[in-house]
């Protein structure tokens, strides 16, 4: 039983222990380099940052809107049985297969290239059925009485829906979406194959200019890297060195999802906590 | 995952004034759009396979793909033989299993028949966590950390080698294995519990001999959903089991697997449209069948178990 809290303990410290000398302002403000001392996690770390916008902006309302019509709106028939089955066998699919489809469709097919854009809906579509079962378990947990009062008040069912059951039920959708997007951060295998670069000396276009609309999504098209792809590209190579700068970025890595993780643990708290039926 | 809520909730009455809304129409079909997105998605990633593997099966017959005992697509006289790739897998999700299967149940009984409140609240939250490691994290761990282990044992072992990968792989799908045999075995009514021990059982002889058996068909499913986790767990195999094709039974060697073949590949800078491209489609459709099989059993297994209980 202990095992896996030795196990959990164990990766941590043989990270840390490897890694932590390599933990430097430097190694967050560098560039990846052929000489390990000098290398850093610039262009992985801003990279992870902006395929998470992308993921999320996608991943969230597409969501959260299937999510509403499979418990508030969907009859009871084939097509939403079909829906259902489809979700759950989604969220079994190998994450590399999400990868496949995104460079036969998104790369090729629709031409956006080996890019942030590319990448972040790739992992938005990795992680919807992960948002959608979360969602709809959250909306589930509303009593009917809620629903029930807000007809008798003459609201429409959207109103009912926009207005009492999602805001009843965030706690549990933020805990969703942040879990999700915590998995997204780590996955690797589907972003290899999108094509993300493994040694990049430059940073995406910033999202802001001097003229007038002010945002670029210029940035959306740019190549990328991600943190573990870094890592992986860093712990392929033979020599000692790298492998210590792979560790560093395992510990941002770590540092990172085990964060996300703690935060979804206290809005959970939280929201359980205020709400009184 | 059945929807009983829809129906038998209250309804705003559907009168005329509801429905001469356009807008709750409207917003009604776009609810309906984001939910068939999922469809499409499964349609974009089995019309993808087929379409290139299509194209690949046009060029290296079947007959080839099953029989042949060589994968060296990217050399120039090329094999087309799929078997290596399997026998990898096969290889390293054995391992895996052999880990995962006793460790991952033996979890699950505690946490549903031994373990107090408190224990569970902390456990479970750290299982979770374990399950929230990125497997580039793993795949580090069994390069760096498991296989020099090893190599103190049996200095004659291999830097990659798929016995270290599976046993990570296995550590890492035991939260998975444990949380579905542990819904399993507490969906086992109490009073066959109490029953057992008004026979003067003990506590172990009723976890073993009427729990368990009980809460059988769950526990298989959660097997089952862990052979096809582990089956499509890529990082780390391709970090830690090495890249070769070895058509070889011995986990001590390195070998590769679909997903590590796929990986190699897509590192690589293959010309779009090529034979060796079309390749990673063609592995990543076994792929895909193999773990869709699982998928399908294990979710058949769940319904059949929810059913009987």
């Amino acid at each position: 039983m202990l095992v896996a809290l030795f196990a959990l303990v164990a990766l941590l410290a043989g990270l840390a222990m490897d890694g932590w000398d390599r933990l430097s302002w430097r190694f967050f403000t560098s560039y990846p380099s052929r000489f390990p001392e000098q290398a850093g996690i610039l262009p992985a770390w801003v990279g992870t940052v902006l395929v998470m916008l992308v993921t999320a902006f996608a991943a969230v309302p597409l969501g959260l809107a299937a999510a509403v019509y499979l418990e508030e709106y969907a009859p009871r028939h084939w097509l939403t049985d079909f829906i259902d089955i489809n979700v759950a066998n989604l969220a079994g699919v190998p994450s590399i297969m999400y990868g496949l489809m995104a460079l036969g469709l998104f790369v090729y097919r629709f031409g956006l290239g080996h890019s942030i854009l590319t990448a972040g809906l790739t992992l938005a579509l990795l992680i919807l059925p992960m948002v959608i079962i979360a969602t709809r378990e959250a909306i589930r947990g509303v009593p009917d009485g809620i629903r029930e009062a807000a007809y008798a008040l003459g609201a429409t069912k959207w109103q009912t829906v926009k207005d009492h059951v999602v805001p009843y039920s965030m706690g549990g959708i933020l805990t969703g979406i942040i879990l999700a997007l915590a998995r997204a951060i780590g996955e690797t295998a589907p972003l290899i194959t999108v094509g993300a670069l493994s040694f990049i000396a430059f940073l995406p276009h910033p999202p802001w200019q001097a003229d007038f609309p002010l945002i670029s999504f210029q940035w959306l098209l740019d190549p990328f890297t991600v943190l573990p792809m870094q890592m992986f590209n860093w712990v392929s190579r033979p020599q000692e060195e790298f492998h210590r700068d792979a560790a560093g970025a395992g510990l941002v890595l770590m540092a990172m999802t085990l964060a996300m993780n703690a935060l979804a643990i206290y809005i959970r708290a939280r929201f359980r906590r205020r709400i009184r039926w | 995952m059945k929807t009983e809520g829809a129906e038998l909730r209250v309804q705003p009455a559907r009168s005329a004034a509801t429905l001469r809304r356009p807008w709750e129409r409207a917003v009604e079909a776009m609810l309906l759009a984001s939910a068939l997105a999922s469809v499409a998605i499964t349609l974009g990633i089995v019309g993808v396979l087929l379409y290139e593997s299509a194209a690949f099966f046009r060029q290296v017959s079947l007959l080839e793909f099953f029989t042949d005992t060589q994968w060296t697509p990217l050399f120039s006289e090329p094999h087309y033989g799929i078997a290596p790739l399997v026998c990898g897998t096969v290889v390293t999700t054995a391992v895996a299993l052999a880990v995962a299967v006793p460790a991952g149940t033996i979890v699950a009984v505690y946490l549903s028949e031994y373990a107090s409140p408190a224990m569970r609240e902390i456990v479970k939250p750290t299982m979770e966590l374990l399950s929230a490691v990125p497997t580039v994290v793993y795949g580090y761990f069994a390069l760096l950390f498991v296989t020099p282990l090893f190599q103190r044992m049996w200095p004659e072992l291999p830097g990659f080698n798929m016995l270290s990968a599976g046993l990570v792989i296995g550590a890492m799908i035991i939260p998975y294995v444990s949380s579905v045999s542990e819904d399993a075995m507490r969906a086992v009514p109490v009073a066959l519990r109490e029953g057992s021990y008004a026979l003067g059982a003990t506590r172990m002889q009723t976890a073993v001999r009427v729990v368990v058996p009980c809460a059988m068909s769950g526990m298989a499913a959660a097997y089952v959903l862990a052979v096809s986790r582990a089956i499509g767990e890529t990082m780390v195999v391709a970090i830690a089991a090495g890249m070769q094709p070895t058509l070889t039974w011995n986990p001590l060697e390195p070998a590769a697997t679909l997903t590590a073949y796929i990986v190699q590949v897509s590192l690589g800078d293959l010309p779009h449209g090529s034979i060796g491209y079309r390749t990673i489609f063609a592995a990543g459709l076994v792929l895909f069948l193999m773990t869709l099989a699982f998928n399908i059993a294990g979710h058949v297994l769940r319904k059949r178990f929810r059913r009987a209980s």
